[in-house]
């Protein structure tokens, strides 16, 4: 576990870079964390997903994994990969500040 | 009174089903007897497959009849046994609809109808090259294909695949990997194959002290790893895996594992299950989280912990306690951990023991088990011999729905090196 600052906020982050609260995201700090894993700007369909991604989260407990978010975002797997290159699901998670998904054991 | 008796039905007759109708219909047999309750348990085929036991038909170590029992054979007298394809479940009326009409109420619904593997989830999987040197080694067939396939194989790339995550048994495709090394050493081409495992996780296993034990063997055995690679298309005629990130990775024989989803009629039921069928199930007491009288166990639940055959017979303990509170009108008392325990088999006849939780890495140390300490997270013969012995307790005590001797419900934290 660490702190970091993103967007002038103090966050506790786990050993992974993910927000240990998810309550204390904003957008800003989104684009924030974005930026420092190698996403300068964030579109709309980014958007789409990140948005997609945190109400699943605030109202299941539990983020889509990849192929959930391909059916049901309305973003194809394969664009997912080129707007959150190499694991789209969790650097998705990361930027939308809610804990690493863990749909996979 | 039949207008008073109440209906226990079981989807799906496979390990976890299984347990569950030899478990209740053992604590309902004096209501059995009078009609009090019924159980019927629901499932396509008669096919019951010993599911660890693929694992070894590519080796040609099994046949495909040591492996496959009649499903009705497992199960009580007293429990019906309904031979019909599942169409839909009316959660608003508690009904299971079944293929050609037939309805079956219930007062408890199970859900235990598994995962099954999903190759025309990925472009091209099922195409060109599919079961001659494209192989789906979790159905009988594949792995049936594969093992001839395997037999005239040698030299050139074999490559061991995961597509996605969620798989059943996933230190399966491991074990594959490191029999594949001992398998062309004994028949002495092991120089001319190369193998590979491809995985779309970021290391060898999902959890990271063992990820690390499990990426040393690999590397030992000269076996390539390749991480992050999550499967976009395969193109079998000209021999290649596609990365959803256009990376590619060459095959001369490739032993894939498909996308994952839960039964067919649970991926076009919103509420009950997730976008891929599994059902969305309370990770402690395993009670749907979309009707209180639905309850799921085994792999075909949601919940983060392993899909394998010994998390099925431990939650079994938890959700007959709870299916026994519900139907007497009680709170639902008992939870299960996540407990997972697995032989990883890695050729050679030795193999590792992993123990696990929700919470719990797997780690090193020793497990109590009451015939002596097996060995955790290290290679030992006597964890292979256990793993080969576990056909036999697998069809004598844990269908039948007994606890195994020294083998809790509840993880222990004894011998373990944390």
């Amino acid at each position: 576990m660490s702190t970091n600052s993103y967007a002038g906020v103090d966050l506790a982050l786990d050993g992974e870079g993910f927000l240990q609260d998810p309550a204390q995201w904003t957008p800003q700090i989104g684009e924030a964390i974005a930026a420092a894993n190698g996403i300068p700007v964030l579109t709309d369909r980014h958007w789409i997903v990140l948005h997609f991604m945190r109400n699943t989260f605030l109202s299941t407990g539990d983020a889509p994994s990849i192929r959930g978010l391909g059916k049901e975002s309305g973003v194809p797997v394969k664009e997912l990969y080129q707007l959150f290159p190499k694991g789209p699901a969790k650097l998705a998670a990361k930027i939308c500040g809610i804990p690493k998904p863990h749909g996979c054991i | 009174m039949p207008s008073s008796r109440r209906h226990i039905v079981i989807l799906g007759g496979g390990t976890a089903g299984t347990i569950m109708a030899n478990r209740l219909a053992r604590h309902y047999a004096p209501d059995l007897e009078v009609g009090a309750i019924d159980i019927s348990v629901v499932d396509e085929n008669d096919r019951h497959i010993y599911q660890p036991g693929l694992l070894f038909l590519p080796f040609g170590m099994y046949d495909a009849e040591d492996v496959v029992k009649p499903r009705g054979e497992q199960l009580p007298p007293t429990v019906h046994y309904v031979q019909a394809t599942i169409a839909h479940v009316d959660t608003d009326a508690a009904l299971v609809v079944l293929e050609g009409g037939r309805q079956l109420t219930y007062d408890v619904l199970i859900i235990a109808t598994g995962t099954r593997t999903a190759p025309d989830e990925t472009e091209g999987m099922s195409g060109p090259g599919w079961q001659e040197r494209v192989f789906d080694w979790y159905t009988l067939e594949g792995a049936s294909g594969l093992g001839k396939a395997m037999a005239t194989f040698n030299r050139g790339n074999l490559v061991i695949s995961i597509t996605d995550m969620p798989i059943k048994c996933p230190v399966a495709p491991l074990e594959f990997a490191f029999l594949a090394d001992w398998y062309f050493q004994q028949r002495g081409v092991r120089e001319q194959v190369t193998i590979s495992y491809v995985t779309p996780l970021d290391a060898a296993f999902t959890k990271p002290a063992a990820a690390q034990a499990l990426a040393h063997l690999l590397e030992e055995k000269g076996i390539q790893l390749v991480t992050e690679f999550a499967t976009g298309s395969i193109d079998g005629a000209a021999g290649k895996l596609i990365s959803f990130d256009e990376r590619e990775v060459a095959f001369d024989l490739l032993a894939v594992v498909p996308v994952h989803t839960g039964a067919t009629f649970l991926l076009k039921a919103p509420g009950l299950a997730n976008a891929m069928g599994f059902v969305k199930t309370d990770p402690a007491t395993l009670q749907s989280k979309h009707r209180p009288n639905i309850f799921a166990i085994g792999d075909a639940t949601d919940v983060p912990a392993s899909k394998a055959g010994s998390v099925a017979h431990f939650e079994a303990e938890v959700l007959e306690q709870n299916v026994i509170q519900f139907l007497a009108g009680e709170p639902l008392t008992n939870t299960f951990d996540g407990h997972a325990n697995c032989f990883i088999e890695t050729g050679f006849h030795k193999a590792l023991l992993i123990d696990f939780n929700y919470e719990t890495e797997p780690v090193t140390g020793h497990f109590p088990f009451s015939v002596g300490p097996l060995s955790l997270l290290k290679e030992s013969r006597l964890n292979h011999l256990g793993k080969m012995a576990f056909k036999y307790v697998y069809w004598h005590a844990l269908l039948p729905g007994y606890d195994i001797p020294g083998v809790p419900t509840h993880m222990s934290l004894a011998g373990k090196d944390l």
